[in-house]
């Protein structure tokens, strides 16, 4: 179907499923109960769970396929946030143009940055796109401040041209953004019970979207583009041989993720039009690397649910605080409650970062290739025990 | 004339930092062969062995004093470090207020067991994974030691002095007859700096272990055949570097209050200066520190600013990419170093 | 006219003259060997056919066409293909993989932004990629990772590799180096038959006197940077200077 093989069909299908029926999916939890707060099925958390979604499945274009590790990519969200906020202030509050356009200038800007990065391999070019990605932070505080409005960020005014639409809406207020007349923000309730799906149309676009981005990016895995940039990945010194350039592939692949950043920073400005410098903080490239390796770099399947889980934990992590971790605890004695809640402590609520930052050493350390290999892992192991335990096998292990 | 000077003199402290940083880094490129994406935290957390110091130094015990009151009435608590107790009033406040020097003695042996443990217990693990590996693991560590000193010291910068008798400004310009007003404790880091530098270098120059690891950094293979326990003596250099990188975040606090994310700033810009001065060459780290400092700081000159705004926020960068776009080996880089 | 003419080639690397004056004409569809003590000067000048060194002074044609200053993938697409002394595949990929690289190398040329077809779709490709498998006797490793196999393997899978791009040229650099006795026997009879069998003009580098007196039509002898003899291969056995330089009391 679509051009594709069967299994990347059905895990497309499985991807179409997940992202259609996330509002049922995320929100298990009858509200009001205890473990309400475990729900995600929000609009704008589920919205930053594709739109990250998309941002590390481009970034897995990149470096899972060829290999070069770019510390730079959240430049190419900002700039497309940047792009789209000014479409909303210029053009209309549509968020096609937006979005078209912030995929333009995040290429545009990628295929520069990338010409001169990709001039070296390795480190140097981690180094570099570090550098580029700290610049441009730099400027976007400083100098550069008519247009990405500084320290305050790129907000929408009431003076705001906006040629095609209005200035400010009948009641005095900021016009919101819409596709075609609908609004980004409209949100259907469905109330079953004591659940509440949210269905949000501005989530759904990000969804529909996500799908597009995610087919793609299976095409361009199988295709000989993609095979070459693995060719990359395993032997430069033999596709020179082999007479193939490698600096267009790696360009060409640096793009495309770039466009990628560029289309999820579009995105967040359409769900949400402001745009600020710190989208661009090399800390957010590393958490784009993050999510892509948690999941499984150069896996298909493995950024998305890398994206997904750590927006997830990091939104339960964060609202996890003293009150509730005693609550958990309140069934042990009272000293151990205390010690259990202090040693927890530092983990939760803003001590998110820490446990971010401890798992991602450990999924390097202990688990290369991410959730999909920890999968694959479980599942031989798994399948190992049983057919162990119905034919016997020749090797005898020795006796512990 | 006598704005240049002071530009150049400007840009020292922060290109000392600079140059000290990248001194850390390149060693631990040139002999281990790692990208130590953590090295800034070891900066920071050499920072905090200064402010640990000033604390511990400034711990207290209360006595009411039942001569005085204060101005509710109540008998008046006098708070007294008890180091003023231990050394009477005018040594312990010396004490105090030497703080940050002190810290140095503090922070050596902190900084050599931190570079330990790391290396043992991490780094060591990842010679043989690839660079990537090495980057994300170091980049992971970074940032839980950024987060731990964050949860015990908090988000705000915490003020650190210099001792009182160097927190003052000096004519730099009096002896050759003009007008360069400077202040001490800058002074002291370029100086501190240039003596850290000078040691590390005679170090590495003329004793056997600097020459082993010499030859280590040019051809690791060969000298591990020659049965110098080679892995031992880089665990050494890892120790080292990090004194390195903490003792300049020890001085550096005066000038900068140190907060917890100050070491990722940094690290930033010291790779660049690695870069620039070409991986795996020691001279070209100090040189392209200073250098990329004095740059900074004159790009930072409201004449210069005037001609192109916020040139001082991206120079080094600028920098940076003509250097490696017309020198791909950096200013004084070897050819062959991390480039498979 | 050899379909490879290397004229008065120099190349020093500071006070080493690595390579003096080397004149080389190898001609079209035959198997020509350089032989030479260690240090002869062999890697460089292969280095310098290639591209991957520009020789000082001097000049190398090939098929009357220049190939200095051209980066090793266009002097590739030329008709120029390497095999290494280890062999360097593409060993993350599949066996069927390494040999559709070539393949897509060989049609569409050093870049071409293939993005929405599947590999799976390119028929032509396909079928040259497996008929090459077959040829090369490994049809059966075709979904084994590369990196897996063994030396004679990869060996094999790399000459297969350069020869789906049907190259004039096709130069080994000491193709047996490190190989038991009888993997060297193989890759003989593999070179043999690729000489018969094809349109191709075979240089080679080898130490192993073996191998080079079982293919080469001709041989070069270099010592110290310059040739010193070039002859067929019974005249290069009786001849005294090149005893004396290379082959020494064992020969």
């Amino acid at each position: 179907m679509f051009g594709l093989e069967k299994r990347d069909t059905s895990m497309l299908i499985i991807v179409a499923v997940l992202t259609m029926f996330a509002p049922f999916i995320l929100n298990p939890f009858p509200a009001g109960s205890a473990l309400a707060q475990f729900n995600a099925g929000y609009p704008d958390l589920m919205q930053r769970f594709v739109i990250f979604g998309i941002f590390a499945i481009g970034f897995n274009i990149l470096f899972g396929l060829t290999g070069y590790l770019s510390f730079g990519h959240a430049a190419f969200l900002g700039v497309g946030s940047y792009s789209a906020v000014w479409m909303f202030k210029l053009l209309s509050m549509n968020v096609i143009p937006a979005i078209i356009l912030s995929v333009i200038v995040a290429g545009l800007f990628s295929l520069l940055i990338g010409f001169v990065s990709l001039r070296r391999s390795g480190i140097y070019f981690s180094i570099l796109t570090l550098a580029f990605a700290q610049m441009s932070f730099n400027l976007a505080y400083s100098v550069l401040t008519p247009i990405t409005n500084g320290e305050t960020g790129l907000q929408l005014t009431l003076n705001d041209p906006r040629v095609l639409g209005v200035s400010a809406t009948a009641d005095g207020s900021i016009p919101v953004t819409n596709l075609f007349g609908m609004e980004m923000r409209s949100t259907f309730e469905l109330a079953v019970g004591p659940w509440a799906f949210q269905f949000n149309a501005g989530y759904y676009l990000c969804a529909v979207i996500l799908l597009l981005a995610f087919y793609l990016s299976i095409r361009i895995f199988r295709s000989p583009f993609g095979m070459m940039l693995r060719a990359v990945k395993s032997n430069q010194q033999r596709m020179n041989y082999t007479g193939l350039n490698t600096r267009p592939y790696t360009l060409a692949a640096f793009v495309i993720s770039g466009m990628y950043a560029g289309l999820a920073g579009g995105l967040m400005a359409s769900m949400d039009p402001l745009a600020g410098a710190e989208r661009m903080q090399w800390t957010a490239s590393g958490e784009v690397v993050l999510m892509t390796i948690l999941g499984g770099a150069g896996t298909l399947i493995g950024p998305v649910l890398g994206a997904g889980f750590i927006k997830y934990f990091e939104n339960i992590f964060s609202k996890i605080n003293d009150g509730v971790l005693h609550s958990w605890f309140s069934f042990m004695p009272d000293g151990l409650e205390n010690a259990m809640v202090t040693l927890i402590h530092p983990f939760v609520g803003k001590g998110w970062h820490l446990t971010l930052g401890i798992l991602f050493m450990l999924v390097v350390i202990f688990l290369p290739g991410g959730l999909v290999e920890g999968g694959q892992r479980i599942r031989k192991w798994a399948k190992n025990k049983r057919s162990g335990g119905e034919t016997p096998t020749g090797k005898t292990e020795p006796a512990e | 004339m006598d704005a240049i000077l002071l530009q150049i003199l400007n840009g020292l402290d922060k290109g000392s930092a600079y140059a000290l940083i990248a001194l850390g880094l390149t060693l631990i490129f040139g002999t281990l062969g790692v990208v130590n994406f953590a090295h800034g935290a070891l900066f920071m957390i050499g920072a905090f062995c200064a402010v640990t110091v000033q604390r511990l130094l400034n711990l207290s015990f209360e006595v009411v004093d039942p001569d005085k009151t204060d101005f509710l009435g109540q008998p008046l608590k006098v708070k007294t470090p008890y180091v003023e107790a231990w050394f009477g009033p005018e040594m312990g406040g010396a004490i105090i207020d030497w703080a940050v020097p002190l810290a140095i003695l503090f922070a050596i042996p902190i900084m050599i067991g931190v570079g330990y443990v790391m290396e043992r217990g991490l780094i060591k693990h990842f010679y043989k994974r690839p660079h990537a590996d090495q980057i994300l693991v170091t980049f992971g560590l970074a940032i839980v030691l950024q987060e731990v000193v964050k949860y015990f010291y908090g988000a705000n910068p915490i003020q650190t002095p210099a001792p009182e008798s160097l927190n003052g400004i000096v004519n730099l310009g009096a002896v050759i007859g003009m007008d360069i007003v400077y202040p001490v404790w800058r002074v002291v880091y370029f100086l501190f700096s240039v003596v850290i530098i000078g040691g590390i270098f005679s170090f590495l120059q003329f004793t056997t272990f600097g020459m082993v690891v010499r030859a280590g950094m040019a051809d690791r293979e060969t000298v591990g055949l020659l049965g110098i326990n080679i892995d031992r003596r880089f665990t050494i250099m890892f120790g080292i570097a990090a004194a390195v990188a903490g003792l300049a975040g020890v001085m550096y606090t005066p000038i900068n209050s140190p907060n917890y994310h100050m070491g990722m700033d940094f690290l930033v810009l010291s790779f660049v200066v690695v870069v620039v001065g070409g991986m795996g060459s020691l001279p070209g780290a100090v040189l392209a520190g200073f250098m990329l400092g004095v740059l900074e700081s004159f790009a930072s000159m409201n004449e210069i600013k005037s001609i192109i705004p916020g040139i001082d926020q991206i120079i080094i960068y600028v920098v940076a990419i003509i250097i490696l776009l017309t020198r791909p080996r950096g200013l004084m880089g070897r050819k062959g170093v991390m480039e498979d | 006219m050899g379909i490879l003419e290397v004229k008065n080639v120099g190349k020093r690397f500071g006070g080493l003259q690595a390579l003096g004056d080397v004149n080389l004409s190898v001609k079209e569809n035959t198997v020509h060997a350089i032989i030479g003590p260690n240090g002869a000067g062999k890697s460089t000048l292969l280095n310098c056919l290639v591209g991957k060194l520009i020789p000082d002074t001097g000049s190398v044609m090939f098929d009357g066409q220049s190939v200095l200053g051209r980066a090793p993938y266009e002097i590739n697409q030329m008709g120029i293909s390497r095999v290494f002394q280890t062999p360097e595949i593409f060993g993350d990929l599949t066996v069927l993989e390494n040999m559709l690289i070539p393949c897509f190398a060989k049609r569409d040329g050093a870049f071409e932004l293939n993005v929405l077809p599947s590999v799976l779709g390119q028929k032509d490709v396909l079928e040259k990629a497996e008929h090459m498998l077959e040829e090369m006797n490994m049809a059966d490793k075709r979904h084994m990772h590369a990196a897996a196999m063994s030396r004679g393997d990869k060996r094999r899978l790399e000459i297969g590799m350069c020869l789906s791009q049907e190259p004039r040229l096709l130069l080994l650099d000491e193709p047996t180096a490190g190989m038991a006795r009888a993997d060297t026997n193989n890759t003989i009879d593999l070179l043999k038959q690729i000489s018969d069998e094809r349109d191709i003009t075979i240089a080679i580098i080898e130490h192993d006197m073996h191998v080079v007196f079982s293919l080469a039509d001709r041989i070069t002898v270099l010592a110290q940077g310059t040739p010193l003899v070039e002859d067929d291969p019974q005249n290069i056995r009786g001849n005294p200077k090149v005893r004396e330089a290379y082959l020494g009391e064992s020969a």
